[in-house]
């Protein structure tokens, strides 16, 4: 584990409450360089809604988010001038989409969507923006001849594969993913699954994951949230919660996932 | 409490118990007590009847079993780190450099060829990519795992298989503890020969090694000392 | 006004006439911003210039001579009919001759004829949000332009670039507005672009159904947008005008019979003009 330097991200007592509706209810973590962290639970469990807080596309009730910014000074997400705030998102965060259609420009090509980020940072040069989304296009395993083509001729693999490719480009130290796998078939998701893990570890991404698929939590993550009702049950190392669980809900949930 | 120099883990007072709250919350006490070390160098073997929690005790060393009571001091270069009260992370760094393992059950991944799943585990625990590559291959040789294998996925394989590809995972590494939950299980003569010869060879490395054999054999090849777990029976 | 329905002077009362002129200068002051302005109801529908006429009418004065161009000509219906609206209603002067004006409403097209500080020219303008087809949200809009967060026109032209192998835009061609503001500069030729950076005139943009007012100050630097590799490039013409013999202007493609013949004549018909009338008095010296 990439240690030494403090956490990248830290949340504290973070609560969501619409009217007496509790969304998400005083959830705490840390994240590291490098750490996978899975948020796992069944719908309404508020996993979504956590994800969201921490991507700072909902404001919480309560609570406070801190992560280290690229020069190393740690900052209050909220107390963020939302021009820093969307440059943050586009540039050191990337968000994979549960819907693709949601993390891509259905009407501009492949090409188009990678380069996106690069040119609202000031890339001012198509010949090099282009071969930057064609090698990022190699890299997810998207044949390079596809670069032209819209979104809408692609597969959903091959969708989720793009948004990767278009949120990789400007080297994001944190990566939000939600359901990332949900609707593909299983060989697809292996696919994805394989590639998101090369890189995790090629590029010591962060990332938080959620997923009711307790096989993907195991596959990538390093560590676990299991959260219900809005609250978290437990947590811990992934493969520790999975074959030792310790809560009620913990069991319920290991047990009833079919492929064990 | 460390005894000598040469101590890499140290068992001291450990309990189980596993609470099955689907059962009603029917409490399952496996072990209690559980106290020894282990010395850089030999190979300890957990003994007793099936069920009595051999494995159990193995997978929390290993950090993947929660520890109910006690501690479990691992030596990490200058320091000890006791699995039973470490964070994710520390037990992760530990398991990337100080705690090898070699399951009964490969989990595979998919899609990532029986080569590059031993390579991988090579390149976590530091060593760089061609060397890691070229260790791999070596083990997988040495283990009878024909080359047209090497870039399928391990899924498809004999449990035999598999079970190379597990010990291969475990001994391409470097740990200076290795824990070892029937390794030998489902192979011929020859390949547990193998085995036995790894084992021996990281003996003289210098490797504290842990482990769980059911065939008498083996056992009596690669063990300097017998633990008789069901001492430690709740 | 003799009998009937009597205006006020050039339509709009007074009222509507200040509230629009606060718009315009707010947008003077923020070059390149799309003011929102409470939009009139005009005799005429939207899509006939309501914004570049409201915005005349705000500013005009009894002693402006106005002129109004249509595509570059004085004599298309529109221009003729806003022309009149303004005699009737403003009592005012008008003229063809660009250097004589001192409010020029035109619908997409800059007059070629350099323009002299004092002078306003007033856009007709359609659709002012320049990333309106990309973005159609415009709380997304309304964000961008606030942020500087203009990644997403550019992608429009690495679109043309990887479609054409160009930048096809060729009207509308968005433009940077004191390194600040993205704009629209309504549907002229990308041609008149390069005349709207640094210009001595007050340049206004007017949108009646989108109830927007922009504005360009005297002396302002507009920079169309393109990439290093591949530059902003005005469009040449192969051929000079066949009746003036310019070069430099842009050029209309006249059909001038059933057989599919064609010439190519300035679209400013006011310079043309002008052109054809120094070579007679010349007595057709070279």
């Amino acid at each position: 584990m990439s240690g030494g330097e403090g956490a990248l991200l830290t949340a504290a007592g973070l609560t969501k409450l619409y009217g007496a509706r509790i969304g998400c209810m005083d959830v705490s973590l840390e994240l590291h360089a490098g750490e996978v962290l899975a948020v796992v639970g069944e719908s309404g469990s508020g996993k979504s809604t956590l994800l969201a807080l921490l991507a700072t596309q909902l404001r919480p009730t309560r609570g406070r988010i801190r992560y280290r910014m690229r020069d190393g000074v740690v900052r209050d997400l909220f107390a963020l001038a939302e021009a820093e705030r969307r440059f943050l998102l586009r540039t050191d965060w990337g968000f994979v989409h549960q819907d693709a259609r949601l993390g891509l420009r259905m009407g501009v090509s492949a090409g188009g969507n990678v380069g996106e980020r690069l040119m609202a940072v000031g890339w001012r040069n198509y010949g090099r923006i282009r071969g930057e989304a064609l090698d990022w296009l190699t890299r997810v395993e998207i044949d390079g001849e596809r670069i032209d083509d819209l979104p809408t001729t692609f597969s959903g693999g091959m969708r989720q594969r793009l948004q990767i490719a278009k949120n990789m480009v400007t080297a994001p130290r944190l990566v939000f993913m939600d359901e990332p796998t949900g609707g593909l078939d299983v060989s697809v998701q292996a696919r994805l699954l394989d590639l998101m893990r090369g890189l995790v570890a090629d590029h010591a991404l962060a990332v938080v994951i959620v997923t009711h698929d307790l096989a993907v939590a195991r596959l990538l993550s390093h560590r676990l949230l299991v959260m219900r009702h809005g609250r978290v049950i437990e947590t811990g190392l992934t493969d520790q919660v999975l074959d030792d669980p310790r809560e009620p809900y913990t069991q319920l949930l290991v047990s009833a996932d079919l492929r064990g | 409490m460390v005894a000598t120099d040469t101590t890499m883990v140290q068992v001291t007072g450990v309990a189980k118990t596993f609470v099955m709250h689907l059962r009603g919350g029917a409490a399952l006490p496996v072990l209690r007590g559980v106290s020894f070390e282990v010395h850089a160098g030999e190979c300890v073997v957990l003994d007793g009847p099936s069920g009595v929690g051999k494995s159990c005790l193995l997978k929390m060393i290993f950090g993947n079993y929660r520890i109910d009571a006690g501690s479990i001091l691992v030596r990490e270069g200058q320091q000890w780190t006791d699995v039973a009260r470490a964070s994710p992370r520390d037990v992760l760094r530990l398991r990337q450099s100080v705690l090898g393992y070699v399951s009964q059950f490969l989990r595979t991944i998919p899609r990532v060829g029986a080569l590059d799943v031993v390579t991988h585990s090579a390149r976590d625990n530091g060593l760089e990519a061609a060397t890691a590559r070229a260790r791999a291959a070596d083990l997988l040789a040495r283990l009878a795992i024909p080359e047209r294998l090497w870039q399928l996925p391990p899924a498809t394989f004999s449990g035999g298989e598999q079970q190379r590809i597990n010990i291969a995972r475990g001994f391409v590494a470097t740990h200076p503890v290795l824990l070892l939950d029937e390794p030998t299980a489902s192979l011929d003569q020859t390949n547990r020969a193998a085995v036995i010869e790894f084992i021996r060879h990281r003996k003289r490395a210098g490797t504290a090694l842990i482990g769980i054999f059911h065939d008498e054999d083996v056992k009596r090849q690669v063990a300097d000392r017998s633990i008789d777990i069901s001492r430690f029976r709740a | 006004m003799t009998g009937g329905i009597s205006y006020n002077f050039a339509y709009l009362d007074e009222q509507s006439k200040r509230s629009i002129r606060r718009a315009i200068l707010k947008a003077v002051a923020i070059p390149g911003y799309q003011v929102p302005f409470p939009s009139r109801e005009m005799p005429m529908p939207y899509g006939w210039g309501t914004g570049g006429v409201q915005v005349t009418a705000s500013i005009l004065g009894p002693h402006d001579v106005l002129k109004v161009i249509d595509q570059g000509a004085d004599d298309t219906t529109n221009a003729v009919s806003i022309r009149q609206f303004f005699a009737r209603t403003a009592g005012v002067r008008t003229t063809t001759d660009t250097g004589a004006a001192s409010i020029i409403q035109t619908r997409h097209r800059l007059p070629e004829a350099p323009l002299a500080e004092g002078q306003i020219v007033v856009y007709q303008v359609p659709i002012p949000e320049p990333l309106r087809f990309l973005e159609p949200r415009e709380s997304e809009t309304r964000q961008m332009h606030a942020l500087e967060d203009y990644g997403l026109m550019h992608v429009k032209l690495y679109e043309d670039i990887a479609r054409h192998g160009h930048i096809a835009t060729a009207y509308a061609y968005p433009v940077m507005v004191e390194d600040r503001y993205l704009m629209d500069p309504s549907p002229t030729p990308k041609f008149d672009n390069p005349k709207m950076h640094m210009s001595p005139a007050l340049q206004l943009f007017g949108a009646g159904r989108e109830q927007r007012i922009y504005a360009l100050p005297p002396y302002t630097r507009v920079v169309s947008l393109d990439f290093d590799d591949h530059p902003f490039a005005r469009t040449r013409f192969e051929k000079p005008c066949a009746l003036c013999g310019a070069r430099d202007s842009y050029l209309d493609e006249v059909i001038i019979d059933d057989a599919g013949g064609r010439m190519f004549v300035c679209s400013d018909t006011d310079y043309c003009e002008g052109r054809r009338a120094q070579a007679a008095a010349a007595g057709g010296a070279p």
